[in-house]
């Protein structure tokens, strides 16, 4: 009796875990059923090299808009990245632990925010200064990266804390005692040894401004256009298939579901990237 | 595993047994123009009081949908805000229900009261680029406009004719982000559905008419658009009924009421 309900307490997991998978399965799929022919039939050197994005003229160019969505997730990293990563060794060096762990649960609400707010702020708060202060239509390249840059840090900051934790004690020990800084033991000890920790939690936080759609839809101001500075509006691939989904049919349609085949395969490299990163660091230890 | 499957067996039959509510009653979708989608809901919901028989579903889609779905069948009545209806309508019957006039909004803080539609179609083809070049203060002009697909955005283009889009407008998905965006950026233009200015954004003389209601319905503000409902091969039945209500009185009271202009 014992033993049937532990085999069905399997097979219902499994079942379960199956269904996680058959999903990203089936999205694959649908995506790429309905995106490939469209690829095949338009070629797959004017869809990725050429900016002409004109539907209804039937001309399907995405190169402006991987340059975009490569120059935002660029953008959100250098906003992104040097804050999240100092503020984890702060935290995890300079103060008290109990600080810390009051810090941390708080920094990682950020992830809470539901994205529409981030592209609200942006669009009533940030693109008038931008504005004000440098010109362009305020919507632009810079304002989308410093939203992107902030909605990235709880992934940057909480993934790297939990590696620079991973560090043994005896290891900063052991630099203290020769008498170096904590300065000296971050630059010269701890970060060498959390440093594929640190990498993955900034290429997770890239994946996760390359597939933000709603806040750089607000912010990005959505024009079809190689930035020339960080002031011009740009359409990232997301934007671009949120946009015009609602409204698109037939060749336009399969163009977006095209759109999100190039964007699946950016995210797909990424991902593995980090995960490459991740198992090195397990590795390690 | 008993449990499972039981709670399987009645939530299918619970479907099936709500499926089998609906005989008995005529059902119509209608699906397109996500600009008529809430004047559709309200006046479908106005139908249904009085026509207990007839469930009305409403979704919106956009006008190709609309087109699209009435042709297929998906749809009994397709809706359209387009000014002229593409190929593929052809083989519809279209009905014009309403009108909506299309206003070119800048920021009130804006001078400019008065373009004329060949300066409208440089600044959004971007020749030209600043405002002292219409009469404003010297100030680069920030074109704003709808993505491609958008009803509204075709109408537009349709009207003023000629317009190529410059590369390096800024795009916004709906009447009310275009909005947004005019009342916050001092420099911008763009174009929103009549109904929807308010005194956040200052719509411009076109060719020196007003955008009112007054000139819209005699005709001489320009940038005028006609909602189209489609039908398949000849109405009949309970559509007939539907679109008649939308003709009368009574529907073109609600249309109006809700900020459109009416058929006639």
């Amino acid at each position: 009796m014992k033993l049937i309900s532990e085999k069905g307490v399997q097979r219902i997991l499994m079942l379960t875990a199956f269904s996680a998978i058959s999903a990203l399965l089936l999205i694959a799929l649908f995506i790429l059923s309905e995106g490939l022919p469209f690829i095949f039939k338009y070629g797959l050197k004017d869809f990725l090299f050429s900016s002409e994005w004109q539907p209804n003229l039937g001309k399907f160019g995405i190169f402006a808009m991987i340059v975009a969505s490569l120059w935002v997730t660029f953008g959100a990293m250098i906003v992104g990245a040097p804050l999240g990563v100092a503020c984890a060794f702060f935290l995890s060096e300079y103060v008290p632990r109990y600080i810390m762990r009051i810090i941390k649960p708080t920094i990682e609400l950020l992830a809470a925010i539901p994205s529409v707010v981030y592209g609200f702020i942006g669009v009533m708060v940030l693109a008038p200064i931008i504005r004000d202060n440098f010109g362009g239509p305020g919507l632009s390249l810079l304002s989308a990266s410093i939203i992107l840059g902030i909605m990235i840090l709880p992934t940057i900051i909480s993934i790297s804390i939990d590696s620079i934790l991973a560090v043994p004690q005896s290891y900063r020990e052991g630099s203290l005692a020769l008498g170096a800084t904590i300065w000296q033991t971050i630059t010269m000890v701890t970060i060498k040894a959390s440093k594929s920790g640190i990498i993955a939690s900034i290429i997770l936080g890239l994946g996760r401004a390359i597939g933000e759609t709603m806040a750089v839809i607000m912010v990005a101001g959505n024009s079809v256009n190689i930035p020339h500075s960080a002031l011009d509006s740009v359409r990232t691939l997301t934007a671009n298939i949120a946009l015009e989904m609602s409204y698109a049919t037939g060749l336009h349609r399969q163009a977006l579901f095209a759109t999100g085949v190039v964007l699946f395969v950016v995210i797909i490299i990424l991902n593995s990237i980090a995960s490459v990163a991740i198992r090195k660091r397990m590795v390690k230890k | 595993m008993a449990k499972r499957f039981l709670l399987i067996v009645t939530t299918l039959s619970l479907v099936a047994i709500m499926m089998g509510c609906g005989k008995g009653k005529a059902s119509i979708t209608m699906a397109g123009s996500t600009a008529f989608q809430p004047f559709a809901e309200k006046l479908a919901d106005q139908y249904m009081i009085t026509h207990n028989n007839v469930i009305i579903t409403v979704q919106g889609g956009g006008s190709a949908v609309g087109i699209q779905s009435a042709n297929s069948g998906a749809a009994q009545i397709g809706m359209a805000d387009l000014v002229i209806l593409p190929q593929e309508a052809k083989d519809l019957t279209a009905t014009i229900v309403a009108k909506d006039g299309i206003a070119v909004v800048v920021n009130p803080q804006n001078k400019v009261a008065n373009l004329t539609s060949d300066q409208v179609r440089d600044i959004f083809n971007g020749k030209i680029a600043n405002w002292k070049e219409v009469g404003g203060g010297d100030i680069p002009i920030t074109v704003v406009s709808r993505e491609a697909g958008s009803g509204t955005r075709s109408s537009f283009e349709q009207i003023i004719s000629g317009i190529n889009l410059k590369k390096d407008a800024l795009i916004q998905d709906s009447n009310g982000t275009i909005r947004e965006t005019i009342a916050n950026d001092a420099n911008s233009i763009g174009y929103v559905s009549h109904g929807l200015v308010n005194e956040k954004i200052k719509p411009l003389k076109i060719d020196n008419q007003d955008c009112t209601s007054d000139e819209i319905i005699k005709g001489n503000y320009k940038l005028v658009r006609p909602i189209f409902l489609l039908v398949k091969g000849n109405m009949e039945g309970e559509i007939k009924n539907f679109i008649g209500f939308v003709l009368s009185e009574e529907g073109q009271k609600i249309i109006q009421a809700q900020g459109l202009l009416p058929a006639k």
